[in-house]
């Protein structure tokens, strides 16, 4: 093991009542990659945000190569060599991908003219090593949320620091684009540097990290090597408890159809960085798991944004509910139709942050919680603590405000918001993206009850284990097109990744 | 009861701001007594009520994530188009009906501009505002416009017992926007547009007829404003208002009102507006000459704010 070039000892932060962290001490070596564990709301973002000067802590230090150093903010943390991937993308839309890269360091001739050129040529070298297929002065607000979130990546990259922070830096990116990133990672430790990295999906571990520090309810738990382990201690460790991995699917009763969908087609407004959507046809059984699969780019989000109306001037096709025909100019009628559509974009389409999460779960249904135009304070409030409750949404309380969640926990909110409306289909976009193992088995568990319950579900995920677990049929998208269609016990890995390139 | 506590949290800035006002009356108090007397009390709260019954419309269009540069000239034609009509008919139902639809057309076409023709309302609000500074010489040939009908004059001058009529109007306003902002879903969607705009067309909020709404809300309260200000001076004047919209602003953002949109609270607004018409009628009283007094509000506006962020931060 190399000398050690990080230690953050004793470290506490509070917000307000919240105790996020209780004397946690971490320390990480050169050449080395150290995960860094726990369920959602463990304290793993808040410990990364005092590393890298985001946030202050109230107790504790931070040691760089054994010399005590004080990181007031994220200039210093620089200067320190720490640079850090948010979980949440902290991208400028407006600007592009290479402005974005070089974000307060962008190259000067002479003063004070910026040399776009050299910052262009630049960027490109760090596109091409990720191999991602867009260009340097494509604005971020044009790109889809993976490709963000692999700017986002590049940045860091682009900062040549000596500890590096990864904080879900692949809950966005499909398998392919993360086996690039872990290439790179595996590079950079090869080069010395310490490279801390944050994720909730367990086989990742195994395939970069070296050490393994699991954290619970904000105190440090332990730390192991990775080579000494397995899964089943680390989620022992997180959670305190054993958590079966299996997915709970019981054979649910088919009924009629509930959903079908006749030639759907969306042209997107030229520019836009959409994908269009060629003649899909599917239907969807009452008590059915429909799973679509696809590589990222396969117009799978933009399905779900179709039969949701989001895009309704330039969709084409037919949509049934129950047998009727429904005509979807807006998302409010596809609400009312029966549709819900829980999105993973928590930032841009799902929540407002500076609402409580109360607000935040109730905001499809204003019209159900209010008499005349009066809000029914009480009954919305009961509404709200039966959600938390049932999705295990940890926070102080209701009033808490949504910025104030861990990541999955907001994600937790925006499925806790579209269970609410009770829809006849739910349209699931990652449901488990950032949601911690523990979450994810109780997220199975709910999909699986729902079904049971009569809904038709379809659900979008970028892991194929979890798609054929959890679906009782799965088709696959590829380039805006429906190119096959399996049933959970024919579906493979291979034959969808198969299916899905054609 | 951890909720108790945040909610006190909330209103802590209001309290301080309530805290600031007190002081700066003991101040001016003590630098001229004349200050406290019932004369100039009832002076203050004339002076705040225009302001503050506009300034709570303007909270909601910055909540919602925009501005309105018009209410200037807003207060401005509406007032005139109230002193024609009264002056022409002699009838203070027609003439007041007159200057409400002047706001709700004018609003409506500022929301319809922004919402629709998705111009940002900074743009929108501006050409509204040049175009009805226009308008109003253009109709009154550069003259005031008098009346003679006392009842119409009441509405500015006038009182019920010893409280002037236009502070029962900024009460009653007042009462309005609270009750809008705090129990109605009207409310809700005010919020939530404006903290995230396109999570709420996501969830079925019609984006467009909120802010159309809003701005129309902005409208009205505007020309009750305008009414107001119009009647007090007796006359109808095409300078009138100048800068109106910018004093609506400040009182927002001093109150805590975010300019990024999606936070804000209407009793804020009314705690700034009291703490500028405090400011300001003090500075007069004790003889700061205008010059200075604008120095000093600037002064309140970043103090405000920055004491803001850093509480937040923290
Ligand atoms: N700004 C804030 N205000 C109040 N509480 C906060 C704030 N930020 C974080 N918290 C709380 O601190 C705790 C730890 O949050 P943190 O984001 O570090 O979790 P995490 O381990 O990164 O979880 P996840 O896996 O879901 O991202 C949570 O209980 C969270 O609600
Ligand atoms: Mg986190």
């Amino acid at each position: 093991m190399g000398k050690v070039l990080l230690e953050m000892k004793h470290i506490s932060k509070s917000f307000g009542a919240v105790r996020a962290l209780k004397d946690v001490s971490i320390d990480l070596h050169e050449g080395e990659v150290l995960a860094l564990m726990g369920e959602n709301g463990a304290g793993k973002s808040t410990l990364m945000n005092i590393l890298s000067g985001s946030l202050l802590p109230q107790e504790g230090e931070i040691y760089v190569e054994g010399q005590k150093v004080s990181v007031t903010d994220p200039v210093t943390a620089k200067k320190h060599g720490i640079a850090k991937i948010h979980q949440e993308l902290q991208v400028v839309p407006e600007l592009n991908v290479a402005e974005n890269i070089f974000l307060g360091r962008w190259f000067k001739k002479k003063l004070p003219v910026v040399d776009f050129e050299s910052m262009i040529t630049e960027t490109q070298k760090y596109l091409d090593m990720l191999e991602l297929d867009v260009k340097p002065t494509q604005k971020v607000k044009d790109l889809r949320i993976g490709e963000q979130q692999l700017v986002e990546i590049a940045k860091a990259l682009s900062l040549d620091a000596r500890i590096l922070v990864m904080d879900e830096p692949t809950s966005a990116i499909s398998e392919k684009e993360a086996e690039k990133l872990f290439t790179i990672i595996r590079r950079l430790r090869s080069e010395g540097r310490g490279i801390i990295y944050i994720t909730h999906r367990m086989e990742e571990i195994f395939k970069i990290a070296d050490r393994l520090t699991v954290m619970r309810d904000g105190a440090y738990i332990g730390t192991v090597n990775a080579s000494e382990t397995d899964t089943d201690e680390i989620i022992r460790m997180m959670v305190g408890r054993d958590v079966s991995e299996q997915y709970p699917k019981d054979p649910t009763e088919k009924g009629d159809v509930a959903f079908e969908v006749k030639d759907l087609t969306y042209t997107p407004a030229p520019g836009s960085f959409r994908r269009s959507l060629k003649n899909i046809s599917l239907k969807v059984h009452h008590g059915e798991v429909l799973g679509i699969a696809g590589l990222a780019g396969a117009g799978r989000t933009e399905f779900f944004e179709c039969v949701a109306g989001v895009h309704a001037r330039e969709v084409t096709g037919e949509i049934y509910i129950e047998g009727k025909p429904v005509s979807i100019r807006k998302p409010g009628d596809a609400i009312r139709a029966g549709i819900s559509f829980a999105t993973e974009d928590r930032k841009g389409s799902g929540l407002v942050l500076q609402r409580s999460i109360g607000e935040n779960i109730s905001l499809p249904l204003l019209r159900q919680f209010s008499k005349y135009f009066v809000m029914d304070l009480k009954n919305e409030g009961r509404a709200w603590e039966e959600q938390i409750e049932a999705l295990k949404v940890k926070a102080p309380g209701s009033r808490t405000l949504a910025s104030a969640l861990s990541g999955g926990n907001q994600q937790k909110v925006i499925l806790a918001r579209w269970l609410l409306t009770k829809p006849k289909l739910l349209l699931l976009d990652e449901p488990t993206r950032g949601i911690d193992v523990g979450a994810k088995a109780e997220i199975y568990q709910l999909i699986n009850n729902l079904a049971k319950a009569g809904m038709a579900i379809i659900v979008v995920s970028s892991e194929l284990p979890e798609v054929i677990g959890i679906s009782d049929r799965i088709v696959t998208f590829c380039e805006g097109e429906l190119t096959g269609e399996f049933l959970q016990a024919e579906a493979t890995q291979e034959k969808l990744l198969h299916s899905a390139t054609k | 009861m951890r909720e108790k506590k945040k909610m006190d949290l909330g209103s802590l800035r209001e309290l301080l701001l309530i805290g600031v006002v007190i002081i700066l009356c003991i101040i001016w108090t003590i630098m001229n007594p004349q200050f406290i007397s019932m004369n100039n009390v009832t002076n203050i709260l004339r002076q705040g009520s225009y302001t503050a019954i506009a300034a709570v419309g303007m909270t909601m269009v910055i909540i919602i994530g925009e501005i309105d540069l018009s209410a200037g000239s807003l207060i401005c034609a509406s007032g005139l188009v109230g002193a024609m009509v009264c002056k022409s008919t002699n009838n203070v139902v027609l003439a007041v009906s007159a200057a409400l639809l002047v706001g709700v057309v004018v609003g409506g076409s500022n929301g319809v501009l922004c919402a629709v023709g998705k111009l940002p309302g900074f743009i929108a609000t501006l050409a509204s505002m040049t175009v009805l500074r226009g308008l109003a010489y253009i109709i009154t040939g550069g003259n005031s416009v008098v009346w003679t009908n006392e009842a119409f004059t009441k509405i500015g001058t006038g009182y019920v017992g010893i409280v002037p009529i236009p502070v029962i109007i900024m009460l009653v306003v007042i009462i309005f926007g609270v009750f809008l902002t705090s129990k109605l879903r009207f409310g809700r969607y005010i919020y939530a547009v404006g903290g995230n705009m396109e999570a709420s067309r996501w969830s079925g909020i019609a984006v467009v007829k909120v802010k159309i709404i809003v701005y129309m809300i902005m409208g009205v309260l505007t020309s009750i404003a305008g009414l107001i200000v119009v009647t007090r001076l007796g006359s109808g004047q095409p300078s009138a208002g100048q800068n109106f919209e910018m004093d609506c602003i400040t009182a927002a953002v001093v109150g805590g009102t975010s300019m990024s949109g999606g936070r804000g609270k209407i009793i804020g607004t009314v705690v700034g507006v009291l703490l500028l018409t405090v400011l300001t009628n003090g500075m007069t009283l004790v003889g700061i000459n205008t010059y200075w007094q604008q120095v000093f509000k600037g002064i309140i506006i970043v103090v405000s704010v920055l004491a803001d962020t850093h509480t937040k931060k923290n």
